[in-house]
């Protein structure tokens, strides 16, 4: 690194923070997307409303399901995505809020390693000239200083000086994802955004990259927020961990104590879920309900109230039996995914003239879940009204007359971070409040627990 | 019924099934029992360049109700074992002769097409890893079981309909009477691999071949899926090849497991003891590499170099370059698959250091016996593998 041309500090006062010391500070960041295909549609509210702090040095991994905003999360981090709301302060400056020499600061010191080294690298440049575009653009040195560089580079994550002429499709997945760390390292960043770098890769070779990573961190004090939906890679890399769903970070803590000692219902789900590479491993698994509802129509109380085992009843609901409970809730869910459906022109048409159709169909769901059942009145009087609502087609109504009279403070209230575990750690469920049983004494145990 | 297959529910399967059959392996031997034997399976593909041998002599067999695990990385060959064993394999590629897929003591490899497609559509059913590949985008996915369901069975009609209604139910999809009248579009990406499995099962198939069934999905769509499947195996004593690159899929999935390393079987052994005592130097490094959500950050062992592309036929090992416990001999006898030690006859290893407790010359010349008979191709060539 003897070519390293004088650079002072990073450009932006807040970057130059001791290890240890809080380098982001993410504060109630929302990212919508204007929906394109809908008049008057609702945005989608890929992330909605994220608070947490990244420690120089450390690596904070975020995890959950295709759709929960990781990856977007990661993106308006480094400014490749607009914020719609909400701060990400590095020092006194807010990375949202950047602009000219500033954001260009950021942008060298804001790095994306991407999942996939096919489409990230461009096939018509040699890989010498890949790398060392950012340097280029960057004004970064002399021509000579830039070579340099790049040969400084590829010895650094382990390619040899002769592969500078070589092009990308002469390289094996593993090592184009050298090649794209290589890259993303070219203007000595401080931070590396890595959305899912080793997803695409084989066992044997994602470990030779995990342990590049890592040796890479060592030696250069890099901070990385690891998005992965892989939780065996990310106990093994990350410090902490943030576990996202719908646009929420659901909980957040030490990875350790997370794995061990899960405190939201979401991440025991989600752990349990995990198959280990060990056959006698008793198989004790929350399966959930369904799928994640619309980031387009997050539900109004808690994100994970459609699919939650472990829901708070309402209050006066205690006569009726978990199995009947459990109906009331695939109900529900049925009826969102018919709202979800538009309903077809030929549809409207048999309707009008009077044929039936699918949405006749409400009866035999109602039927299926219902029939053989001893419901207490408090039930089968709403239920019968949603299906009345249901079967006119109106399943928005029937949605909303259900919560009202079936809800609770899950369906109605968003819930608050309460702090759980040892320090640092928190978790978004009302389980947490005092008066509510603790999600661990209500479903199975997971991770560690007995 | 949908509600219940959709539950919430602690589930506490594994299958005591598991059990018998490893203590059972002696009767496991015998090829009589087995519903589908496929033996020194060879695809080739030809390109202007050269003939990748994908699929390099590969041998075992399912029992009834049994689950094989068919494991392996990118490139080992497992995939186009599958499309073999499906008569799915196209131009360029062929199946080298003295290649065998026996299903119900029935030799399929020398069937014509239409032949084919009779076992495909009652015998052997296979879901792949994209459900849009199977799925017709145009056709309702009620249209399409019902297709199914009639060139299969025969059903039509009100029948039929009312039949894939049912076959959409025991899959669990909820509200199985409207979704029959949706698009593959409609569909999430686990409800759609549902519908495939649903497809499938309109056949009444005795073996079911799934390549990489959840890969695509997330963890817990995947945990339902896994769960779907083994209720139904449990329901219609299905014979599964359960094909993937995740070893905890695996674990949790299969009675017996074959390693595939560069279009060889390089291990096979019930799960329990490949998990708890792998042998193949191969098998060993793939286990350390995986990282586990049970234990912390150390460093990761790792396999040097990477997984080569087969083009000639094996004169040595194929895993040599990379074997950590590679010797002389290595780069000189192909290895065949031999019992791990004596009487170890339901644990095999293609490696020159077994059967562990034989003499290493005599174990490298009774590699190098079998494998001289085994491919009389091979003899005098001279080549290695293109990597
Ligand atoms: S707030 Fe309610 S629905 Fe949300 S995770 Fe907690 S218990 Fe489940
Ligand atoms: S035959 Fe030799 S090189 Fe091949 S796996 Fe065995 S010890 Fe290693």
């Amino acid at each position: 690194m003897s070519q390293q041309p004088e650079r002072g500090d990073t450009g932006l006062a807040g970057l130059d923070c001791a290890p240890g010391e809080t380098l982001l500070s993410v504060r109630d960041l929302r990212t919508y997307y204007e929906s394109g295909d809908l008049i008057g549609g609702q945005p989608v509210k890929a992330v909605d409303g994220v608070s947490f702090d990244v420690k120089k040095g450390e690596t904070i991994g975020v995890v959950g399901e295709s759709g929960c905003g990781k990856t977007t999360l990661g993106r308006t981090l480094v400014r490749l995505e607009a914020a719609t709301g909400g701060e990400v302060r590095v020092g006194s400056d807010d990375v949202t809020e950047l602009s000219g020499e500033d954001l260009k600061a950021w942008r060298r010191n804001a790095q994306v390693v991407f999942q996939d080294p096919e489409s990230s690298l461009n096939d018509r440049m040699t890989i010498g000239e890949i790398i060392r575009e950012p340097l280029d653009v960057h004004d970064w040195g002399t021509p000579a200083e830039r070579r340099a560089r790049v040969r400084d580079l590829l010895e650094k994550v382990g390619l040899q000086e002769e592969h500078y002429y070589r092009y990308p499709h002469q390289f094996s997945g593993g090592q184009r994802q050298r090649i794209g760390i290589a890259r993303a390292l070219a203007l000595e960043p401080e931070f590396v955004v890595l959305d899912e770098p080793v997803s695409a890769l084989d066992v044997s070779v994602q470990a030779q990259i995990l342990n590049l990573l890592m040796d890479l961190q060592d030696e250069l004090g890099l901070t990385y927020l690891f998005i992965a939906h892989d939780l065996s890679v990310v106990r093994h890399i990350c410090d902490r961990v943030a576990v996202m769903y719908l646009g929420n970070v659901m909980e957040l803590g030490p990875t350790d104590e997370l794995f061990e000692d899960p405190a939201n219902p979401y991440t025991r789900a989600l752990l349990s879920a995990v198959p280990e590479p060990d056959p006698t491993a008793e198989i004790d698994r929350m399966t959930l309900r369904g799928t994640p509802p619309s980031p387009r129509d997050p539900p109004e109380g808690c994100a994970f109230s459609t699919r939650c085992p472990v829901k708070i009843r309402p209050d006066g609901s205690d006569e009726v039996d978990e199995s009947t409970w459990e109906a009331v809730e695939v109900f529900r869910e049925t009826l969102r995914a018919r709202s979800r459906t538009e309903r077809s022109l030929s549809e409207r048409a048999r309707e009008l003239i009077g044929l039936e159709t699918r949405f006749a169909t409400v009866d035999e769901v109602v039927g299926e879940l219902f029939t053989d059942r001893d419901i207490p009145v408090s039930v089968k009087e709403p239920v019968d009204q949603a299906a009345d609502l249901a079967r006119e087609g109106d399943e928005d109504a029937a949605l909303e007359h259900l919560k009202g009279e079936l809800g609770s403070v899950c369906d109605h209230e968003s819930p608050e971070d309460h702090a759980v575990g040892t320090e640092g750690r928190e978790s978004r469920c009302h389980r947490h409040a005092a008066e509510y049983e603790e999600p661990s004494a209500v479903g199975p145990s997971v991770g560690g627990e007995d | 019924m949908a509600a219940d297959a959709n539950a919430t529910g602690v589930d506490e399967r594994r299958s005591s099934a598991r059990q018998t059959q490893s203590d059972d392996v002696d009767a496991a031997e015998s090829a009589d029992d087995r519903l589908l034997e496929v033996e020194n399976l060879r695809t080739v593909f030809h390109t202007e360049r050269e003939t990748i041998r994908a699929v390099d002599g590969v041998s075992f067999g399912i029992e009834e109700g049994e689950t094989l695990g068919l494991v392996g990385e990118s490139g080992s060959g497992k995939s186009v074992t599958a499309r073999s064993i499906m008569g799915l394999v196209d131009d360029p590629g062929e199946l080298l002769p003295g290649s065998s897929v026996r299903f119900d003591g029935r030799e399929l490899t020398d069937l014509t097409e239409k032949g084919y497609e009779s076992v495909r559509g009652s015998g052997i059913a296979m879901v792949f890893q994209d459900p849009l590949s199977t799925l017709n985008p145009v056709y309702t996915v009620g249209n399409q079981i019902e297709e199914a369901l009639s060139l299969h069975r025969g059903l039509s009609g009100i029948d039929a309909t009312e039949k894939a209604i049912e076959l959409l139910e025991d899959v669990g999809i909820p509200d199985a009477a409207r979704r029959v009248s949706e698009y593959p579009h409609e569909f999430s990406g686990g409800m759609r691999q549902r519908a495939v499995i649903a497809m499938a099962l309109a056949c009444d198939p005795d073996v079911l071949v799934c390549d990489e069934p959840t890969t695509a999905l997330d963890v817990t769509i995947q945990a339902q899926i896994l769960e779907l499947l083994s209720d139904l195996q449990a329901e219609h004593g299905l014979s599964i090849l359960f094909i993937t690159h995740d070893m905890g899929v695996i674990a949790e999935v299969a009675d017996r497991v074959a390693v595939m390393y560069a279009g060889e079987i390089v291990e096979q052994a019930p799960v329990v003891e490949l998990y708890e005592n792998p042998r193949h130097p191969y098998t060993r490094g793939l286990l350390r590499s995986i990282p586990s959500t049970q234990q912390g950050a150390e460093r990761l062992e790792t396999i040097a170099g990477e997984v080569p592309t087969p083009n000639k036929a094996a004169t040595d090992c194929r895993f040599a370059p990379r074997c950590p416990e590679a010797f002389d001999a290595c780069e000189e006898v192909h290895p065949v698959p031999v019992p791990v030690e004596e009487g170890a006859e339901d644990h095999t290893a293609a490696c020159l250091l077994y059967p562990e407790d034989e003499p290493r010359k005599a174990a490298v010349d009774r590699h190098a016996a079998a494998g001289d008979e085994d491919s009389p191709e091979s003899a005098g060539s001279t080549g290695g593998d293109s990597r």
